[in-house]
Order: C-alpha cells, then sequence, then structure tokens
C-alpha cells in the first residue's frame, strides 16, 4: 500500500503546510511594502490564543476567527506605530511582539482556564471541522484520482481550502491591482511613490493590515480546526518558517507556497517516518528524524530558488529629509 | 477698467520662506516665471534652489509666503495637489522604481481603476502619443534599472507629461548625460516649449543657462539676489551674482614639465563583487609633474580603476607599477603600504571613503595618518597636536568655519572637501589619485581646489583625476584618457581635445571608430 501512504503523507503535508501558506502570504504583504515583519510568529500566537479562547467562551469558530484576526490587525498596527510614524528598528519591534505574546498567553491562559496554559478541549461545533467536498465518496473507488481526491482533496477544514485562495488572492492584488503596483513601488522606493503624489505611511498602514488578518486566519486555524485548543508555545516557530519560506521564495506568492507545501510535505514524511526502521541504518532517532524537515529545507530550497533579492527600501524608515 | 497682466506668468511666488532647524533655507523668495519660457535658476549647493523647487512641488510646506499657478493663489499640501496644479518635476535622483518597467513607472499614481490592465493599456496609447509629439522615445516594457541614464531621465519626463503636467521642473538634469545627451535633453525642452510648456532648469552650470534658457535667477544662501534676461547677462556676471563677489575662474596653467614615470598600468582587468568585468585591458602610465585625467560618464568602469589604483580593491587581470612596486591579481597591495610610498588618495564618495560624519573635523584631518607618531603621546593619541595640526590645515586651505572640534558633518560640501585634499597633499605625495574632487562643492571652494592641484604638478607630483565633468577633466589635465564600458577607448592630449569629440568617445568607442 505504498500509494495509500503516499497520499496519507501528502494528506498530512497540506494541513501542516496551512499556517505557513496563510503567514508567508502575510509576510509578503508587510515586506513587499518595506516592512519586515518578524512577528509573523507572535501574530500566530496571539490569534491562536484568541481563537481558542473566544471559541471556548461562546462556541462560534465564525467569531472566534472574527477576534483573531481582529488580535493579530492590533498587534500589526502596534508593529505598524512603532515603525512606520516612530521610525523604530523593525526587527527589534517584531521580536518584542514576540516575545511579549509569548509570555502573555500563558499567563492570561493560567488566569482564564487554570489548565496550565491550555484552553479547555473544544467540541467539534466549535470549531472548523473537515468538510467532504462534492462527490468524494462517489470516485472514491477510482484508481488512483479517487483516493488522490476524496483522500487528499477533499476532507480538510474550510481554512485549508481559504489558504489556496489567499495565495491567488494575493497573487492577485500584487500583480494585478492598482494597490499592488503602489504596494510593490513602495517597498522598493518609497520616494518614487511619495513624489507620485501617495502617502507612503497610509500604503505601509494598510499593507501591514492585511498582513495581520492573514495572520490571524493562521493562527485561528492552528488553534480550532487543526487541534481542538490552545496550547503554550503552540506555533512553534511556524512564523518564523513562514518567514523564510518567503525569502527562498523570493518575495512572490507561487514561489513561497511552493516553499511552504515543501515543508510541509518534509514534515509530514518525517512524522510517518518515526519508529519505521530505515533500511541499512535501521531505526533513526527520532530528534534527527524532526530535526529533517529543517535541514532539507534549507538544503533543497537553496538549490531550487537560487538567490532571493529583497524590496530594495525593506527596513528602512521612510522620512522626506534627505 | 481692470488692467490686464502685461506678461502672461505661469508661476508666481511671493515671499517664500522656508527654515529646516537653524538653517533658513529660503528667505522671503519672490519669482516670476513667463509661461511658455524656459527659466533658469542658478546658485551654489546650499544656495536653497532644490528646497525652493520641493515647496514648488508640494514636498515640502513653505513657512510662510504665497505660490501663484496662472495667476491663482495655490495651496500645495502635498506632492498631489502640485501634479493637480499642472507642476511635473524631474529630480536630481531620479524617483523611478527600478525593478518596474517604464510603462508601470509612468503609471504609478495616476492609474485609472482599480485593476491594472485597462490602465496600462491607456498608458500605452498616450505613451506613444507623447513619443510621437515630442520625440520621446522608450520602450514601455524596457524595466528600467537596465536602461541608461539618458532613458531613465526621458521616462522621469513621460512620467510628468502623462500626469499633465504645463509647467516642468529639472534639477541639475545634465549631471549624469554625456555632452549629446545633454544636447538631446535641451532639444526635447526646446520643442515642449514650443507646445506651450513652461520649464524650469535648476542647475549650477552656467554655460547651460547661456545656452537653453530665455531667462534666469539667482539665488545665494538662500535668497533670491537677481533676476536676468539670458541675452542681456553673461557667465562672468551670473558667477558673481552667485557667489557675491568678483571670481577668478582663470587657471593659470604652465606647460608641464615631466619626468620619470610614477605609475605605469599594463593591460589591467577589474571584477565587481558580483564577478562582472568593469574594466578591461587597461594600460597607461603617469609620469612626474603632469595631470592625467580620466573622461567618462558615470558608471563606466573609472571609480573601479580608481579603487584598484587606490589599493581598495583587487584586481583580476594585469598589472600596475606604482613607483617601483609591482602589483598584480596574486599580490593586493594595502592602501596604507601606498600611502608609505608616497601615493595618496582623495576618494570619489568623501562621505563613504574620505571621512567619518560624525568624527570632529580634527579627527579627519588625521584619518589613516593616525598612527603616526608625530600625533602621540605615549600610547595614546595626543589631542592638542592633532587640533593644531588640523588648525594650520584649516588656515592653509581656507576651511570655514575654522574650527577643529566641529563635527565632520557639519561643514559644507565645499569645506569637507577641502580638508581632506589639505590632509592628502599636506603628507607631500609624489603621486596623487583623485576622483571627482569637486563634486558638490561651491565655486569658490572649486577655483581654490583646482590651484592647489595644478601647483602639486608643477611641483612635481603626478596626479590622475577622475571626474564626470568634462570641463574640469579638460580645466586641469595635461592629457585626457576616455572609458567607455570599462575600456580605455581613447587619449588625447588636453591641446587638442575638443569637447564634442570626447562626448562622442565617452558615448560610445566604437562609432568613434566609423568616424
Amino acid at each position: 500500500m505504498i500509494l495509500a501512504d503516499f497520499f496519507n503523507v501528502l494528506d498530512a503535508a497540506l494541513r501542516v503546510s496551512t499556517p505557513l501558506i496563510f503567514c508567508a502570504m502575510a509576510g509578503i504583504f508587510s515586506e513587499r511594502s518595506g516592512i519586515i515583519d518578524i512577528s509573523l510568529e507572535g501574530k500566530l500566537l496571539a490569534s491562536a490564543f484568541a481563537a481558542a479562547c473566544v471559541a471556548t467562551v461562546s462556541g462560534s469558530p465564525v467569531l472566534a476567527l472574527s477576534v483573531a484576526m481582529l488580535v493579530s490587525v492590533c498587534l500589526s498596527l502596534l508593529h505598524g506605530v512603532a515603525c512606520i510614524n516612530y521610525r523604530g528598528n523593525q526587527v527589534v519591534s517584531g521580536l518584542a511582539i514576540n516575545i511579549l505574546m509569548s509570555g502573555l498567553t500563558v499567563v492570561l491562559g493560567i488566569a482564564w482556564f487554570h489548565q496550565g496554559g491550555q484552553t479547555p478541549s473544544l467540541s467539534p461545533s466549535a470549531r472548523f471541522m473537515p468538510i467532504e467536498l462534492p462527490g468524494a465518496a462517489a470516485v472514491a473507488d477510482v484508481p488512483v484520482l479517487g483516493p488522490l481526491y476524496s483522500g487528499v482533496i477533499s476532507g480538510h477544514s474550510v481554512l485549508v481550502y481559504a489558504a489556496f485562495l489567499a495565495v491567488l488572492f494575493t497573487s492577485w492584488v500584487v500583480y494585478r491591482t492598482r494597490f499592488g503596483l503602489r504596494l510593490r513601488a513602495v517597498g522598493e522606493n518609497p520616494q518614487a511613490v511619495d513624489t507620485a503624489g501617495i502617502s507612503v505611511a497610509w500604503m505601509r498602514y494598510r499593507a501591514i493590515i492585511i498582513c495581520g488578518a492573514l495572520c490571524g486566519i493562521g493562527g485561528t486555524y492552528l488553534a480550532i480546526a487543526q487541534n481542538a485548543g490552545f496550547s503554550r508555545e503552540m506555533s512553534a516557530g511556524q512564523g518564523y518558517i513562514a518567514l523564510a519560506a518567503m525569502v527562498f521564495g523570493n518575495w512572490r506568492p507561487g514561489k513561497a507556497l511552493m516553499a511552504c507545501l515543501l515543508f510541509g510535505l518534509l514534515d509530514a514524511v518525517a512524522i510517518r517516518l518515526q519508529g519505521v526502521p530505515m533500511p541499512i541504518v535501521g531505526q533513526v532517532p527520532v530528534q534527527l528524524i524532526q530535526a529533517l524537515p529543517f535541514v532539507l529545507t534549507v538544503v533543497l530550497l537553496a538549490g531550487f530558488f537560487g538567490r532571493s533579492i529583497a524590496p530594495k527600501a525593506i527596513g528602512q524608515p521612510y522620512s522626506k529629509d534627505r | 477698467m481692470p488692467q490686464a497682466p502685461v506678461i502672461d506668468l505661469a508661476i508666481e511666488l511671493r515671499g517664500v520662506h522656508k527654515r529646516f532647524g537653524d538653517v533658513h533655507a529660503n528667505r522671503d523668495v519672490d519669482l516670476q516665471i513667463r509661461k511658455g519660457s524656459i527659466h533658469g535658476i542658478i546658485g551654489e549647493n546650499g544656495a536653497g534652489k532644490s528646497t525652493l523647487m520641493s515647496i514648488l512641488y508640494g514636498f515640502y510646506k513653505a513657512d510662510a509666503g504665497e505660490v501663484l499657478i496662472d495667476g491663482q493663489v495655490v495651496r500645495l499640501a502635498n506632492s498631489r495637489a502640485a501634479i493637480e496644479a499642472g507642476i511635473g518635476m524631474v529630480h536630481q535622483h531620479f524617483m523611478l522604481v527600478d525593478t518596474f518597467s517604464v510603462l508601470e513607472n509612468v503609471m504609478l499614481g495616476a492609474e485609472q481603476g482599480m485593476a491594472l490592465a485597462p490602465s496600462a493599456a491607456a498608458a500605452r496609447e498616450q505613451l506613444q502619443h507623447l513619443a510621437d509629439n515630442y520625440q520621446l522615445n522608450v520602450d514601455p516594457d524596457a524595466l528600467v534599472g537596465e536602461l541608461p541614464v539618458g532613458e531613465q531621465q526621458r521616462t522621469e519626463i513621460l512620467k510628468a507629461l502623462y500626469r499633465g503636467a504645463r509647467v516642468l521642473i529639472l534639477d541639475e538634469p545634465t549631471g549624469v548625460l554625456t555632452p549629446q545627451e545633454a544636447d538631446q535633453l535641451f532639444r526635447i525642452l526646446r520643442a515642449l516649449r514650443e507646445q506651450g510648456v513652461t520649464i524650469l532648469l535648476i542647475t549650477h552650470k552656467l554655460r547651460e543657462v547661456m545656452d537653453v534658457t530665455d531667462s534666469v535667477s539667482v539665488m545665494r544662501l538662500g535668497e533670491m539676489v537677481a533676476h536676468r534676461e539670458t541675452a542681456e547677462t553673461s557667465e562672468r556676471e551670473l558667477a558673481e551674482l552667485m557667489v557675491g563677489g568678483s571670481v577668478d575662474l582663470e587657471l593659470n596653467k604652465s606647460l608641464p614639465n615631466t619626468g620619470e614615470v610614477l605609475l605605469e598600468v599594463k593591460n589591467l582587468g577589474v571584477r565587481d563583487a558580483r564577478g562582472v568585468q568593469v574594466c578591461r585591458q587597461i594600460s597607461f602610465n603617469i609620469r612626474a609633474g603632469e595631470i592625467v585625467g580620466v573622461a567618462g560618464v558615470s558608471g563606466n568602469g573609472q571609480s573601479e580603476l580608481l579603487e584598484v589604483l587606490a589599493g581598495i580593491e583587487p584586481l583580476s587581470a594585469g598589472s600596475f607599477n606604482v613607483l617601483g612596486q609591482e602589483v598584480d591579481s596574486k599580490y593586493k597591495i594595502n592602501p596604507k603600504t601606498l600611502r608609505s610610498l608616497g601615493v595618496n588618495h582623495v576618494p570619489e564618495d568623501r562621505h563613504r571613503l574620505g571621512m567619518v560624519k560624525p568624527f570632529s573635523a580634527a579627527e579627519t584631518s588625521i584619518l589613516g595618518y593616525h598612527d603616526d607618531p608625530v600625533y602621540r603621546r605615549g600610547p595614546l593619541i595626543d589631542g592638542d597636536k592633532v587640533t593644531a595640526h588640523c588648525q594650520a590645515l584649516m588656515n592653509d586651505f581656507d576651511v570655514r568655519p575654522p574650527d577643529p572640534s566641529l563635527r565632520s558633518a557639519a561643514f559644507s560640501g565645499g569645506n569637507q572637501q577641502k580638508l581632506i585634499i589639505a590632509r592628502e597633499i599636506e603628507r607631500e605625495p609624489k603621486l596623487m589619485l583623485v576622483g571627482q574632487p569637486t563634486r558638490g562643492v561651491d565655486i569658490g571652494a572649486i577655483a581654490l581646489i583646482h590651484r592647489r592641484l595644478l601647483a602639486l604638478r608643477d611641483a612635481g607630483v603626478g596626479i590622475l583625476l577622475v571626474s564626470v565633468e568634462l570641463d574640469e577633466i579638460l580645466a586641469l589635465s595635461d592629457r585626457i584618457l576616455v572609458m567607455c564600458g570599462g575600456e580605455l577607448v581613447g587619449e588625447v592630449p588636453a591641446g587638442d581635445a575638443d569637447k564634442a569629440q570626447l562626448g562622442l568617445m565617452m558615448a560610445n568607442a566604437r562609432e568613434v571608430e566609423n568616424v
């Protein structure tokens, strides 16, 4: 049943990739506008926590999603005030948000739910549950394509499909709209945008608000779709991985998607290989296998995607003074 | 009966004031510009020309005063308001996005709807229209970063016209152009004037003002000091108005008295950090007592050549022999070793290589020579000696203000440059490598720097002068080397050099061969 195993791994890969895809798209909006966003991680964690809290209290996944997005946008705005209005260091500001959220989610979690930083386990009605795509059962018996459709493509939470829509959305906005043209310009040469009569600050604010919203969906997925509640540090560096995927993907939505999927696939393979004896070497220590996706991602991405070129004005606060 | 205005004014400024902190950049400036004319605004660096134009373009807000366009008082709160009032600006440093096509750059900020495609189609059509009317041909799909500067500038002009500019401001437009490209620009400007466009030309080059403008205004220290009809003035009068006193623009240049060969460059090749060949097969020599000028449009390998000869970057092929020391790709010479041999370097980019901006002038004055025992007391630097040394240099080179404790960044460009040149000349070099000695330097300081360089040559020093200012090359050099595309495309004795011929050589080596 090698084929079935393979499809299982693909299925898992999609699930693991989803938060990465949201965060990578969020990062593209922010960084294309010239704002380094290392706080993807913190926003992911904060919105996961917010989603879990709201879902626990209200039982409504949609309300949880809305609040999570709101929380994440607020953090984006905090980053924006520091980086755009006060021209602070963007890495330091992002790092501050990450550290703050890492602590705050645990403190509030313990204070509110008394479960050592976790939120109570959610019932299915309070979560985004897997949905079956039309016809999945009917085609399940068709060789190869049937299991691919019913086992891999169908049967995910609606947010997984939303992640792919987010890539299409990002790609369309960045390359096909007036907003996208200005977004790309403001990350390359903000003075050109300013002299063209467009406000640099307002452009950047709009970009990071979209960034926050997308991160918020990613966090929601993490807490109330992929899992049934929040646990401390549950983002586990995925914000940083998404940031890396975005850089490897050269700040382009399609390539960043590929990088996210590749990482998700390797992660899924690693989970699958745990405890399975390998030919020649025998059973490999779990830690080594867990490290494998990270190592392979770096090697593969560096090999496949080549050198990436950042937006020229990235990380530089804009001011009119010469 | 209401009196009709005698002259139709496109722009009028009344009593414009602008301060930046302690600096009074514009002081009670009045200006009138006739519709459909080319009006020059001249002044030294820091005279307030660019600030004034930025106010007119809505980039800065004036503290006081009025701007009138077509006789109506307008409020230019931002660039958008200026664009809507029909003002377009071509900045000295182009406001272009290098990774965008010409079309995208032209559209940026003037798109018609949310989706790009319809705007792009409309812009393409409009660009064709402009190209036909004004001979402004640029490939709309070319990436701006890959275009030559002349075409980038045309893209900027197209941008302004696409937005319906009736007044076009050009800030130092010829600084980056060859003489031929500059002529072409002036042809475009005249064609625009025929169509009723009003043009404001900001420059410090008097010759251009005389060539192309109808009238001219002179600024000095933030004030508007004079208005003249171009036909009724002269270069000398304008220069004196700019400086506020008489200037001696003449250089008394004696015949060179050349001696032994100090520097011999053989088939030198240079690759930059990305591995791109930026200089190839360069051979020449410099003798004691002569100035060898390297002419070329900025970015044709002359900067890299200078940095290699100064020991800053390694060479990739060939070799050079400097004062008996052989340097090739295996042996990279250290700038410090070069200085101890008697080779001193005035770098092109003084802020990057010539000084440390937050350092005091005294510290800048010993940069590179800080471990000379003269400035030491035991293991420490002797501050009093350094200050006295800087004071002496400042007096000798008329650096203003003569205060060694002032931060280097606080001096004007000309005074920074005087201090750096003083520092290098004081070490009594045998060979001087000089890059862009008068970039961003005012007329008074230019004359002083030029005289000092000539005096150095008369004292038997060999000088390599790299400059993008052709006038400077012609004024100082005994021999002129022309670089284009990383190659040495010709050598002309200074006496025979003419600007048009040099310009052709700078523009394209092959054309010259075919002439």
